[in-house]
């Protein structure tokens, strides 16, 4: 019986055994050093903040592997030879395969600065990170303190992890306002200020130059490059985003970039090797996309199309509209389509920015300034439909038609006031900025 | 350096003990629930009407006031931090000490009242004592343990559903149900029957009657008692009980039909508008497993199953023989219920096989049970049926189910097993509801595309162990037969990816293998499959 080696227990790796399973009878084995069952990254913070226990961030029961013939291997991958094809473990061990899907994910990305191996100094990525946050940072009294290093999603989640415990936190934002990287600065500075409001100091437009430590390894605090400011705390959190898990591969002659490079069928330069999942890397990237895209979603959709090239149908990895959400402390995000921030920008995008007066809810549409295209949507505190936007994206409807029919795309939950009418009045009485 | 035992499930420390203001709401609150265990324990009170107010004034501040000072300087959102940290709400010692208080009090309520300070002959003391003046108010009649009971169960849903509303004080559906079941609890429960309390004379009699208790949940309603005196009542009296028969034969149907059981459930019931209110700090406390699933189908159908056998014995026990007298005749009766269940079986195998499966075997089983019993009963003489007679039956359910089902166990164990044990396993109502909901129902909870990150949150939330995200992450719309339409796995999920909607019948259950998102021709390619 063919067997198929996965390497990696996250959405990617097991959206791709679940399907192979679907498919075929193929001898499924998943390796993870990690932990042995399959948890929900996204969920880490969760457990933190005491909404959720470890195993309510399971998305399978445990019994869910035997019944589904799916074998689960705990163990850390130390190296690949391809021409034996087999893989060796660091007890010793090793497995042979014969097609090997590579879904080894990501860790913390970091600049290189000096004091990261002081003890409190951490990442937030996988389930060791969570464990030493709670031995770093198990209260205020331990740790009154905390510095976050970055800007973006683990960063803001990092905050409202430890905002629970009433510890403060002080974020280092190297832009003007949050994220910005990625949205638009209006709704950068919006997301600021609620940040804020949640008692988060943010500091804009600093890097970290250095992390200090005392004597006995610990760190004592951090020095800002700009003023060279030094700020004393207990924790330094690294959210300076992640970057593909892939230094196990060396020598094995799989290539390698950022990550690991494949083409559109997810193959690597070695036969009978595959990578999904956060840790690819597309030879030539897709449209607005990244070549490299550590997202639940993409993930996902990258084991659902290499389970169908596996069981004999050859299929190219070609993802629909582009589309991603998040939670910055309780104010919920969804973006379908396109609407980028000033750096991306080209010039025929316009974008229409509409805010409720509370600043919890605000929305901004991107469209063809000349074609009137619609382009994207960013949506924050109102709920939208995927599938709506999804099929507008496709039908190329223009910025009017999405105006005229935005209450179709609305997904709040019943009784909820709809502000519909207010933002489509405000589209044609031409508030619009650039 | 750090020598404190971590154990990854149970780690967090609590974010911080409860705020000045919340202490002394606590105080006042618990020194109204020490007057009334004074008067539990025969202190006498001189000016029973203050002491009362006092009191119930006393716990009714408390509880508004700690949720105040809980929830008034933070900002609107969901509000679950520390829930598993905290000893009440993380099956911790102070659970303990409640679930055993409470399980105490319901056994003494039910079993023991005397020590509450029922008195047969003659005036009654202690607690139900101190209760008296508020019932000679509202009724015109001294008070009972029921009365007590009454009187504290509406306090504690009003008190604790303004702290549920201010909790998600930025959720409309969630503040607009809690409204109405501190509405129908406070009127249709507590206030309308003792009013009709007073029309009653010597000439004129109407049972105790809370209108939105409907059969089976209201197991006792067709007893013969019951049934005898609403005749004897004239036309109010019939009015009363077509109304009751209507309720569960026309109104429930339609109702459950537009909106899912969660306008009975979630909007009007006192059982869950207890549960939603006073249960709610205790939500994610119901088991998720498969298991778990599994025993709630074969309890709550036998439940369904004793409610409709002991219902029907016990009216075919008051039944004559002569048809003559009265065209309703035992053998009517059980012919009648015979075909009307062989119908309504008929209709659901015919319509709904394909969407059964499994359940089919089942319910054709509780079927057979109840089509065979009923045989039994016309063979068997007179009153009793094969062994047991009608009211051995009647009694073993009131005890059985009626007290330590609904009360002993589904109240009392709120802290440790979760706020809707007695909905989701005991319920014979919820089951009825739930049979249509899955079967016939506008209702289901539908998924936003490919957004679901499997957070489990929405499981972890739902009160009646209903795994929402096995459903959320394959894109399936959630169409249970237990959901209760809460709407809290909606509220708590942090990418909005769920919706209580009502709908077509049609495509109302769905899955998809391959999610939104991905490449077009797969999903076509993959789902039609
Ligand atoms: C805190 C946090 C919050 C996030 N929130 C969101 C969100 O809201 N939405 C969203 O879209 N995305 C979010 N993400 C990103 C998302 O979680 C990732 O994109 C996704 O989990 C990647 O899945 P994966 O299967 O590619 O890899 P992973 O989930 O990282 O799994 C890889 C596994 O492989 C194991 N592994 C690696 N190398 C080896 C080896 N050599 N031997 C053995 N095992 C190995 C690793 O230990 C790991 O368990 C978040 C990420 C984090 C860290
Ligand atoms: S599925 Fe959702 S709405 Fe239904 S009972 Fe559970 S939490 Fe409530
Ligand atoms: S809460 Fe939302 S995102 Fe999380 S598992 Fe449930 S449906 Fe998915």
């Amino acid at each position: 019986m063919e067997h198929i080696v996965i390497i990696g227990n996250g959405i990617a790796g097991v959206t791709a055994a679940r399907h192979i399973r679907k498919l075929s009878d193929k001898k499924i084995t998943l390796i993870s050093a990690e932990t042995d069952y399959f948890f929900s990254r996204t969920a880490l913070m969760y457990v933190y903040m005491g909404h959720m226990r470890w195993e309510d961030i399971k998305p399978y029961e445990d019994y869910f592997w035997e019944k589904n013939r799916l074998e689960l291997r705990r163990g850390y991958v130390k190296s690949i030879v391809p021409k034996e094809t087999t893989l060796l473990f660091d007890d010793g061990s090793h497995m042979t395969y014969d097609q090997l899907i590579i879904a080894s994910g990501s860790t913390t990305n970091t600049f290189g600065w000096e004091g990261l191996e002081l003890e409190g100094v951490q990442g937030l990525v996988t389930k060791e990170d969570l464990e030493a946050l709670e031995k770093n940072a198990p209260n205020k009294k331990v740790c009154p303190h905390a510095v976050i290093v970055g800007g973006g999603l683990i960063g803001v989640e990092l905050a409202e992890m430890l905002r629970t415990r009433d510890i403060e936190v002080t974020m280092l934002v190297r832009e003007k306002a949050f994220w910005t990287s990625v949205l638009p600065h209006v709704e950068g500075a919006l997301l600021s200020q609620h940040i804020q409001s949640h008692g988060v100091k943010i500091i804009h437009e600093t890097n970290l130059d250095r992390i200090l430590g005392d004597s006995n390894g610990r760190v004592r605090g951090v020095v800002v490059k700009e003023s060279q400011e030094e700020i004393t705390c207990n924790l330094v959190g690294i959210t300076t985003g992640v970057k593909p898990n892939i230094s196990f591969l060396e020598g094995s002659g799989i290539e390698t970039d950022k990550g690991i490079l494949v083409n559109r069928k997810l193959e690597t330069n070695v036969p009978n090797i595959y990578a999904i999942g956060d840790c690819a890397q597309q030879r030539d990237p897709i449209g607005n996309r990244a070549a490299v895209e550590a997202v639940w979603y993409t993930g996902r959709m990258m084991g659902e199309v290499v389970a169908q090239t596996i069981c004999g149908k050859e299929t190219a990895y070609n993802p629909g509209h582009w589309f991603n959400s998040a939670k910055f402390f309780d104010i919920e995000f969804q973006t379908y389509g396109w609407v980028q921030p000033s750096s991306k920008r080209k010039d025929y995008e316009t974008q229409f920015h509409w805010k409720h007066q509370d600043h919890t809810k605000f929305i901004t549409l991107a469209y063809d300034k000349n074609e009137g295209t619609f382009l994207g949507i960013n949506t924050f505190g109102i709920r939208m439909k995927h599938e709506v936007f999804d099929r507008w994206l496709t039908e190329d409807r223009s910025i009017d038609y999405v105006m005229d029919h935005l209450k179709e795309a609305n997904f709040d939950p019943e009784f909820y006031a709809h502000y519909e009418h207010e933002i489509r009045s405000a589209f044609k009485n031409k508030t619009v900025t650039a | 350096m750090n020598t404190i035992q971590r154990n990854m499930s149970l780690t967090g420390e609590p974010p911080k003990t409860i705020n000045t203001q919340q202490k002394i709401a606590t105080v006042i609150g618990m020194t109204g629930l020490f007057i009334l265990l004074l008067a539990t324990f025969n202190v006498d009170f001189p000016a029973k009407t203050l002491w009362l107010s006092i009191a119930l004034g006393a716990i009714n501040t408390g509880i508004i006031w700690f949720s105040i000072a809980a929830y008034r300087s933070k900002h609107a959102g969901i509000k679950n931090d520390g829930v598993y940290f905290k000893s009440i709400s993380g099956r911790g010692y102070l659970a303990w000490v409640l679930g055993l208080a409470l399980t105490g009090f319901y056994i003494v309520l039910y079993f023991y009242p005397q020590y509450l300070g029922l008195t047969r002959e003659g005036d009654n003391t202690g607690l139900i004592a101190l209760f008296d003046p508020l019932s000679y108010l509202l009724s015109g009649n001294p008070a009972s343990q029921w009365f007590v009971y009454g009187t504290l169960y509406t306090i504690a849903i009003l008190a604790f559903g303004v702290k549920f509303m201010l909790k998600y004080r930025h959720n409309r559906y969630e503040r607009l149900r809690t409204l109405s079941v501190m509405f129908f609890q406070a009127s249709f429960a507590f206030l309308i029957p003792e009013f009709m309390a007073r029309l009653n004379s010597d000439s004129f009699s109407l049972p105790y009657y809370d209108l939105k208790n409907i059969w089976p949940l209201n197991y006792y309603n067709f007893e013969q008692y019951r049934v005898d005196s609403f005749i004897s009542a004239g036309d109010i009296g019939l009015a009363l009980l077509l109304f009751g028969i209507a309720s569960i034969f026309i109104i429930t149907p339609i109702l459950t039909y537009k909106y899912g059981k969660r306008w009975y459930c979630s909007w009007v019931c006192g059982c869950g508008g207890l549960a939603e209110t006073a249960g709610d700090p205790f939500r994610h406390l119901s088991d998720k497993r498969m298991i778990a699933w599994k025993i709630e189908r074969w309890v709550v159908h036998s439940v369904l199953v004793f409610v409709i056998v002991m219902t029907t014995a016990v009216v075919h026990s008051y039944l004559g023989e002569d048809a003559s007298k009265y065209w309703l005749t035992k053998d009517v009766f059980l012919l009648s219920v015979g075909v009307f269940l062989t119908l309504l079986f008929l209709g659901i195998w015919f319509f709904k096989r394909k969407e059964l499966e499994k359940d089919a075997r089942y319910g054709a089983i509780g079927y057979l049970t109840i089509i065979l019993i009923l045989i039994g009963m016309h063979f068997t003489a007179g009153k009793t049926l094969f062994l047991f007679d009608a009211e051995t039956l009647r009694s073993s359910y009131g005890f059985l189910i009626g007290a330590i089902f609904s009360g002993v166990i589904g109240t009392g164990f709120y802290p440790i097993f979760g706020n809707r044990v007695w909905c989701r396993f005991g319920c014979p109502m919820a089951a009825v509801l739930g049979l249509q909901q899955r079967l016939f129902s506008r209702f289901r909870i539908t998924t936003n595309g490919g957004q679901c990150i499997s957070c489990g949150n929405c499981s972890t939330y739902c009160e009646m162990g209903i795994d929402v995200k096995a459903y959320a992450q394959k894109g399936e719309n959630i169409v249970r037969a237990s959901c209760v339409g809460c709407g809290i796995c909606s509220a708590v999920c942090p990418r909005g990816v769920l919706k209580l909607e009502n709908g077509p019948l049609e495509g109302r259950i769905q899955g998809n293998e391959i999610l939104l998102g991905n490449d077009v021709d797969l999903m076509k390619y993959v789902n039609k499959n």
